[in-house]
């Protein structure tokens, strides 16, 4: 009987664990600082199920975005705005209860979506072992450049990333403008 | 515009090392096993997890000791370089004439010393932060490659690889921010809030800077773009045109100022901020501080010689001259794969002694530049670096495309060498020029109603929901 371990399917579980656990911790802690470095812990977990799942690229842009930048930013802001009321926060018992109603509601819905969907069924064991794990930063890359690897007929997404990258640029221009020092001119009027 | 499509495909269990080392590792011990007279199943749960565990703890060892003997080796450098530079001699007593065991002896200090907290610090991000630091730096070493080719020296091919590393970089910035709010103490936190600021601004400069070697070799994959860089020093990239040369400086500069070393390193300016974020810190927490910024810097230096300076690949190709490459008159005298290995070893040393040279020169600017105050810093980087580099990489993309395939500053075709280097998911890529140049596909265009469906349009939307996994059914056709 082969009942050796296979990797895949424990490190799903100690990541997905790592990744709810946190994700309670953000919800149960008081401190507004420690919300913000289990939710980094938490979203670590996540871009570890992303490499478990061969998403390479889209497992380092989670590192990046969210756990490096996003979360600096709002450490950063934290510390520049932390009160005492916000160092150790309170919750009223209604917001408790509003929050888990909704919350529960989302997870019910999400668990009968993912159980309901037959393609989403898990593989058996030597199905999985076969297939290997793919490396899909290429395919993503073509796919953006226009050409899709996996459907050739198809069209890529070239205009679609152009619109994306400009827009991008526009906010960039625009907070750079923002935050520009104001001139001296208008403080000698004002 | 990449370096080159056809040529030799890699075996394909190279992206996957772990997993081979633990089949090798399973194959041994049960050998061992029968060997003792003993029946072992290999199927069974003990015996599976055996394999793998003692893999990842041989990558992981392998990986620590680099960071932390390297640390150890690169504080004792620091000090008898500063002293050097200083007209003074350093450490010269502790283990013998160049006092080369002194960090040791600091280590031992260190241990000895009583671990102490602030009274109003929280405990848990105080205690976590450190190590937090350490293990952002240590995680980024998973994807550094140390030789390439048919048996490339890494505990994780990742196909991303210079974007995992920019990546997990810049997290240990957080360490830094929790350590410098959670001290309470004024010192601190300004040092992590000029710690944050300048580390978020620097990585876009940096990710800039290495894009440029992505883009001459036309993937993320550091494996790849050590490859294409084989050959004399003339096929690096560094040389490979003016635009390449300029921007590695800015790379230098960019990755100096990220792991906060002098003239960066406002985040612990002493003349300002007593020690910035590690003022409330003693003893080993402190330590692993130190580590964690040893680490980073080994790895940045790293990460410029497989970019820019060749990698593996030494100023000259001393591997293919004495024919230790397949098909050279010394690998023949060999067991099969030990030439290979051999080669490969040497493309560790190349690297690591490479690394080596980045940090001597950051020590070297340390110890020779004041420090910079905070606006000089924010200038640096927004009003200098990140022009000069976004106008290089400008320069660097115009010039591949109106001079392709030439290395050395235009004046040296193109190593033929480096055209061979193949990544192994290339089949994909021959795959949608076969498929637009093939009848079948055409009827999607095609106004005329035909009766029998294109087999490449069938299977595309069926396949959608695993299609990479299974390029063999893609690319018999």
């Amino acid at each position: 009987m082969d009942t050796s371990i296979y990797w895949p399917t424990f490190l799903f579980w100690f990541f997905a664990a790592v990744c709810c656990m946190f994700a309670i911790g953000v919800v149960l802690a008081t401190n507004i600082v420690r919300m913000a470095f289990y939710l980094v812990l938490s979203l670590a977990a996540s871009s570890g199920l992303f490499f478990l799942a061969g998403a390479d690229f889209v497992g380092a842009m989670q590192l990046m975005i969210y756990v490096g930048g996003t979360l600096v930013l709002l450490i950063f802001g934290v510390m520049l705005t932390s009160q005492a009321k916000f160092v150790s926060m309170k919750t009223s018992q209604f917001d408790w209860t509003l929050a888990t109603l909704a919350g529960f509601c989302l997870l019910a819905v999400l668990i009968s979506a993912a159980l309901a969907i037959p393609e989403w069924k898990g593989l058996e064991r030597a199905e999985a072992e076969a297939l290997g794990i793919p490396q899909t930063a290429t395919p993503l890359g073509m796919g953006l450049l226009g050409a899709r690897v996996d459907a050739p007929t198809r069209s890529g997404y070239l205009l679609v990333f152009e619109i994306v990258s400009v827009h991008l640029l526009v906010v960039l221009v625009g907070a750079a403008y923002l935050a520009r020092a104001k001139r001296k001119r208008s403080a000698a009027v004002g | 515009m990449g370096c080159g499509r056809q040529g030799f495909v890699r075996p394909s269990e190279a992206p996957r090392n772990a997993h081979v080392v633990a089949k090798y590792i399973n194959q041994f011990t049960e050998q061992l096993l029968q060997a003792l007279g003993m029946s072992v199943d290999p199927n069974s749960f003990a015996v599976s997890i055996l394999g793998h565990v003692i893999a990842a703890m041989i990558h992981i060892f392998l990986l620590l000791n680099l960071v932390a003997v390297g640390a150890l080796v690169f504080i004792w450098l620091e000090r008898k370089i500063s002293g050097r530079i200083q007209d003074r001699l350093g450490p010269t007593r502790v283990g013998g004439k160049f006092g080369w065991l002194q960090t040791l002896a600091d280590g031992l200090k260190l241990i000895t010393k009583e671990d102490l907290m602030p009274e109003g610090a929280d405990p848990l991000l105080f205690r976590i932060a450190p190590y937090v630091s350490f293990c952002a730096s240590l995680a980024a070493f998973i994807a550094l490659p140390f030789a390439g080719q048919d048996m490339p020296f890494v505990a994780q091919h990742l196909n991303v690889g210079v974007f995992f590393i920019l990546a997990v970089l810049g997290l240990e910035v957080f360490g830094v921010i929790l350590a410098g709010y959670s001290s309470a103490s004024k010192w601190a936190l300004f040092g992590a809030m000029r710690e944050a600021a300048q580390v978020v601004s620097y990585e876009v400069p940096l990710g800039l800077c290495a894009v440029v070697p992505v883009l001459l070799a036309g993937s993320m994959d550091l494996i790849f773009i050590g490859d294409c860089q084989t050959g004399w020093f003339t096929n690096w990239y560094v040389f490979h045109d003016p635009f390449t040369f300029i921007v590695f400086w800015i790379y230098f500069t960019c990755a100096t100022a990220s792991v906060n070393r002098a003239p960066f390193d406002l985040a612990e300016a002493e003349s300002e901020l007593v020690a910035g974020f590690h003022t409330e810190y003693s003893g080993l927490r402190w330590s692993f501080f130190f580590m964690a910024e040893y680490g980073s810097m080994l790895l940045v230096a790293l990460l410029a010689s497989i970019l820019f300076l060749g990698g593996w690949n030494g100023p000259i190709p001393v591997a293919r001259l004495i024919g230790l490459e397949e098909g050279g008159w010394l690998y023949a005298t060999m067991w099969p794969g030990w030439g290979t290995y051999l080669a490969c070893l040497l493309g560790a040393v190349n690297v690591i002694a490479k690394g080596c040279l980045g940090i001597i020169i950051m020590i070297w600017i340390r110890w020779t530049l004041p420090r910079l105050r905070i606006d000089q810093v924010m200038t640096t980087c927004l009003k200098y670096c990140v022009p000069i580099a976004a106008t290089m990489f400008l320069g660097a993309t115009t010039w591949q495309f109106v001079i392709p395939g030439r290395a050395f500053f235009g004046f040296l075709p193109a190593s033929q060498t480096a055209f061979e280097v193949k990544e192994n998911w290339s089949d994909l890529l021959a795959l949608p020029r076969q498929a637009t140049s093939s009848p079948e596909d055409a009827p999607t265009h095609d106004p005329t109603p035909n009766p029998q469906p294109p087999p490449a349009a069938e299977t595309g939307p069926k396949q959608t929901h695993r299609p990479e996994n299974s390029p063999q059914p893609l690319t018999r056709k």
